[in-house]
């Protein structure tokens, strides 16, 4: 040990020991931007540091990550297991959660220690916001400006609806709401940007269309009692009504909220502010795998430039590794501990084999990426990819066979029917493409949650709502889950429901389920 | 970029959503209460309780796909020996399918909830419906204590109680009505007439220093703070109501009572104390045993040491009462005693007990609860045994004072349904 024996103290360290206090947490935030923005060449929102306590995190974490909410009981079921787990020392607690909005809010526990703070800092204010404020698909589909208004208007209506209807009715809409969340995004057309005032106006606007105006459904209905006419016209009568109904619609909230005959204007209002909670976090769900990723990398390369630069000492830079190393575990499948693959360890492992494709490729690298490798410009690939891959087309573009080969990956096939699973692919020169384009599919939300439509409103009888799943592979809904669903769906409905679980590659119906009217 | 503290916000921003999800776990919670209530011990009132509850009515159902049947493929890290072609017999229970834990086979979700009940929750759950008996009898009798409260706003007081605010709104209130020139005017009008005076504009600058003079004697005259703007807090001083309790517990030790007859005595007293403590800030408790002499004992020695001899109730009687003129005066105490037993008694003591308890302990009591306990007891030789000694003694105080009560506790399961009956909002007869 040559330090040990000159120890005076190093001038350019920002600060020394594990206190940390608000004066640190400024001169770290200073070196660490400018790492950030010169050096990484990263683009953020403006930030917002908020410190807060231990229990103050359990609030945050039982409202999903969001500032504020409006309230549901859900939200205190969620409190109560995260304290349990909390608790019983089963569980740490997140060291930061960012919030995608601007300016972007990042809360950092105060129970961190310095060293922690200044990685939490690189990876929630600058890893994370570089990420939101470019990823296109944040960009194209979340506002940041506008969510917290949005927010304060959703737990503001919520309360003022419960003072009017009564909480119990209220909940009856959210819950059931809640239980179609996954299927109240648009996934294809942009939604419009929020905006406060619009939304207040437009609320009151549908109160007064509302009660002034007649329902298409309710008009159509009466053309089933005219009397019969020629089947073709009845046929085209019938594509026209599905037209104008906007059918088929993947967007069961968004139909509901439109055409869903019997809800009173406030229910209305309830599941488009659903909707708009789980279209907002749709990016989320989509890159979960490169933002963790990429605010990873940003802390580990900023965490390294510290210490080159003398702003940290050996100490800290260790206390940092050793907690990046712990998140960036990844157990092998037949380790008790695994429980799929770790998306922290495989965002990370992949931007740092981007960086060393671009400074130090080998043959393999220059065959497989041509247009990256040795370009020398690893910032810049980097940059390129946050902003325009999400999980699905970043894992096909960007998974090396050296990366395969590290983590060894391979691929394994069910089939119902056989008592043992059948290896596919394996980490050599002919499963490379197989195992990328398979772990891929495996982070393309549209394959992963089920493929669910409303096909057809029965308008000439009883109005019973026509939904299909499209079976993939042969894998139907879980049966109680799918019961308890249709059942809130009927909630909302009021009249009958019949879900047709019909095969996607045949067209055969497989299973139906059937939810009767409630008058 | 801005720091900001928020430690100091205000905490338990859930709590409202938690209450909400209690509220409708209810039933569930309040069984899996009971359960938890039988590992607790006496004086253990602090602290939540853990409870785990079936997650039926409470479950957020979403679509999603079966766990088992269809065609699915896995990507896993970590291939140590496989190749191509290899089969891997398929794992029990679905695991290994690549992402984690997965549900039960039909997707049942009967695995428990487990959370923590915080005290006040656990205890507005558990207490619900149950109301203190007699508690107005000595609540505000003679109660010497007193404390300061706040009582509105006074025109006089000292110094000290000023209240800045009343005082200034007053005073503000008062200038405007009485339009006081605010010294900004007074300054633009002095502004006017000097520029008046250096425009050599005369007659402005006359109407000027008129209109300058009347607004600062105005100003002279309407005072800034005048005496009726001043306000004083004011405070009163009320009688503090008795906020402390002291719980008797008397339990029967001779070699009849069983440990089984001890565990459900040791339940009732805990709950008694439980209950106790949530109307009371400050509650004591000791615990007298008894053979044919009685003692004060901690709470170890009360449950678990065991001691030989015959029963005489009327030692315990007169070690509690000798403990209360000691230490527990009943002006500032209120006192509550439990009293367990299996019902024998010295034949030659009955008399002595029932003077002691109608003539000098209920009285001073609050509330006096006696439960018979012991299974083997009530059934003896196949119909129902004739009433103890005891009960019959105790049968006749009943009839004549409203704050004695008696049951009968066979089996713990009883317990919180007696404890419940003696408390119960409406009591009738007790």
């Amino acid at each position: 040990m040559v330090a040990a024996d000159t120890v005076e103290k190093p001038s350019g360290l920002l600060f020394e020991g594990p206190e940390w206090d608000f004066d640190k947490l400024r001169r770290v935030y200073d070196a660490i931007e400018d790492i950030a923005l010169n050096e990484l060449g990263l683009d953020v929102y403006p930030n917002q540091i908020e410190v807060i306590t231990s229990e103050q995190m359990l609030d945050a974490y039982a409202s999903i990550g969001l500032p504020l909410m409006y309230r549901h009981w859900s939200f205190g079921k969620r409190f109560a297991r995260e304290e349990a787990l909390y608790r019983h020392g089963l569980q740490g607690l997140a060291y930061e959660i960012v919030i995608n909005s601007s300016p972007c809010i990042s809360y950092i526990m105060e129970e961190n220690s310095m060293a922690m703070q200044t990685l939490v800092l690189s990876h929630a204010a600058f890893g994370h916001n570089h990420f939101f404020k470019n990823n296109y698909l944040f960009r194209q589909w979340t506002d940041a400006t506008g969510i917290l208004d949005y927010l304060t208007f959703a737990r503001d209506f919520v309360s003022h609806t419960e003072e009017h209807n009564g909480v119990e009715a209220v909940e009856r809409v959210l819950d059931a709401a809640h239980a179609l969340m996954n299927h109240g995004v648009h996934r294809y057309a942009r939604p419009p940007k929020l905006n406060l005032e619009e939304e207040r106006q437009r609320q009151e606007d549908r109160r007064r269309y509302f009660e002034e105006n007649y329902d298409d459904i309710w008009r159509t209905a009466l053309i089933g009692e005219k009397r019969e006419e020629d089947v073709s016209a009845r046929a085209k009568q019938r594509t026209e009504i599905r037209r104008k109904l906007g059918l088929p619609e993947e967007n069961i909230l968004y139909f509901l909220e439109k055409r869903a005959p019997r809800l009173e204007p406030w229910q209305r209002e309830l599941v488009r502010i659903v909707r708009h909670i789980s279209q907002y976090f749709y990016p989320q769900k989509q890159t979960r795998l490169m933002n963790e990723g990429c605010a990873t990398f940003v802390h580990y390369e900023i965490m390294t430039r510290l210490h080159e630069k003398g702003l940290i000492n050996d100490g800290t830079f260790l206390e940092a590794l050793h907690s990046h190393t712990s998140v960036i575990f990844q157990p092998d499948f037949d380790d008790p501990r695994y429980h799929g693959i770790n998306p922290y360890a495989l965002g990370f492992a992949m931007m740092r084999d981007i960086k060393r494709i671009c400074l130090e490729p080998s043959d393999e690298d220059r065959e497989w990426f041509p247009d990256i490798a040795g370009n020398r410009d690893p910032y810049g690939t980097l940059r390129y990819a946050w902003a325009n891959y999400r999980d699905e087309s970043f894992v096909l573009q960007y998974l090396s066979p050296r990366l395969i080969r590290e983590f060894r990956l391979f691929r394994v096939l069910d089939e119902a029917g056989n008592d043992a699973l059948i290896v596919r692919a394996i980490h050599d020169e002919r499963g490379y493409r197989d195992i990328r384009r398979s772990l891929a599919r495996h982070y393309d939300l549209a394959r992963h949650e089920p493929d669910i439509q409303i096909r057809d409103v029965d308008l000439a009888g009883d109005r019973c709502l026509i939904l299909t799943h499209a079976v993939h592979n042969g894998i139907l809904l879980d049966e109680p889950s799918c019961r308890a669903v249709l059942d809130h769906l009927g909630e909302l409905w009021r009249y009958g429901i019949r879900l047709e679980e019909i095969d996607a590659s045949s067209d055969r119906v497989l299973k139906t389920h059937e939810v009767p009217a409630r008058l | 970029m801005n720091i900001i503290d928020r430690r100091p916000n205000p905490k338990g921003k859930s709590l409202a959503n938690r209450q909400r999800f209690i509220d409708r776990a209810r039933g569930e919670v309040k069984r899996a209460l009971s359960d938890a209530l039988k590992r607790r011990k006496v004086g253990e009132s602090d602290g939540g309780e853990k409870v785990s509850i079936p997650t039926r009515g409470i479950t957020e159902p979403m679509f999603h796909r079966a766990s088992s049947g269809g065609w699915r493929d896995y990507i896993v890290p970590g291939n140590k020996k496989f190749v191509v072609g290899d089969t891997i017999e398929r794992p029990p229970s679905g695991e290994g399918d690549g992402r984690g834990s997965a549900s039960p086979e039909d997707g049942g979700e009967q695995d428990a909830f487990e959370f923590v009940l915080s005290k006040e929750e656990f205890l507005t759950l558990f207490f619900e419906d149950l109301e203190l008996p007699d508690l107005v009898k000595t609540r505000l009798k003679e109660s010497e204590a007193t404390q300061l409260s706040r009582a509105g706003f006074s025109i006089a007081g000292t110094p000290a109680n000023l209240n800045l605010v009343r005082t200034m709104r007053n005073s503000l209130a008062r200038r405007i009505s009485l339009h006081r020139p605010t010294p900004s005017e007074i300054a633009a009008l002095q502004r006017q007439v000097d520029a008046a005076f250096a425009a050599d504009d005369a007659e402005g600058a006359a109407q000027g220093s008129l209109d300058l003079d009347n607004a600062q004697r105005k100003a002279r005259r309407v005072a800034y703070i005048d005496p009726v703007d001043v306000r004083y807090n004011r405070f009163e001083r009320v009688p503090r109501p008795n906020t402390q309790a002291v719980m008797f517990c008397l339990m029967d030790v001779s070699g009849s009572m069983t440990e089984a007859m001890k565990d459900l005595a040791k339940r009732f007293f805990l709950l008694l104390h439980v209950f106790l403590t949530r109307r009371y800030k400050h509650v004591e408790i000791v615990f007298i045993r008894h053979t044919s002499n009685a003692q004060e004992v901690d709470e170890e020695t009360f449950f678990h040491s065991r001691e030989t001899g015959g029963t005489i109730v009327s030692t315990a009687l007169e070690e509690m009462l000798r403990i209360v003129r000691e230490r527990y005066n009943p002006a500032n105490w209120n006192i509550y005693a439990a009293q367990a037993s299996d019902g024998d008694n010295y034949t030659e003591d009955s008399d002595r007990c029932s003077q002691l308890l109608g003539g000098e302990i209920l009285p001073l009591s609050q509330y006096f609860a006696y439960i018979e306990v012991g299974a083997e007891a009530t059934l003896r030789h196949g119909f129902p045994s004739p009433p103890t000694d005891l009960w019959r003694t105790y049968g006749q105080i009943a009839a004549e004072h409203r704050n004695f009560a008696m049951r009968k506790v066979a089996d713990p399961t009883q317990i919180f349904p007696v404890f419940h009956e003696l408390f119960a909002k409406q009591r009738e007869n007790a």
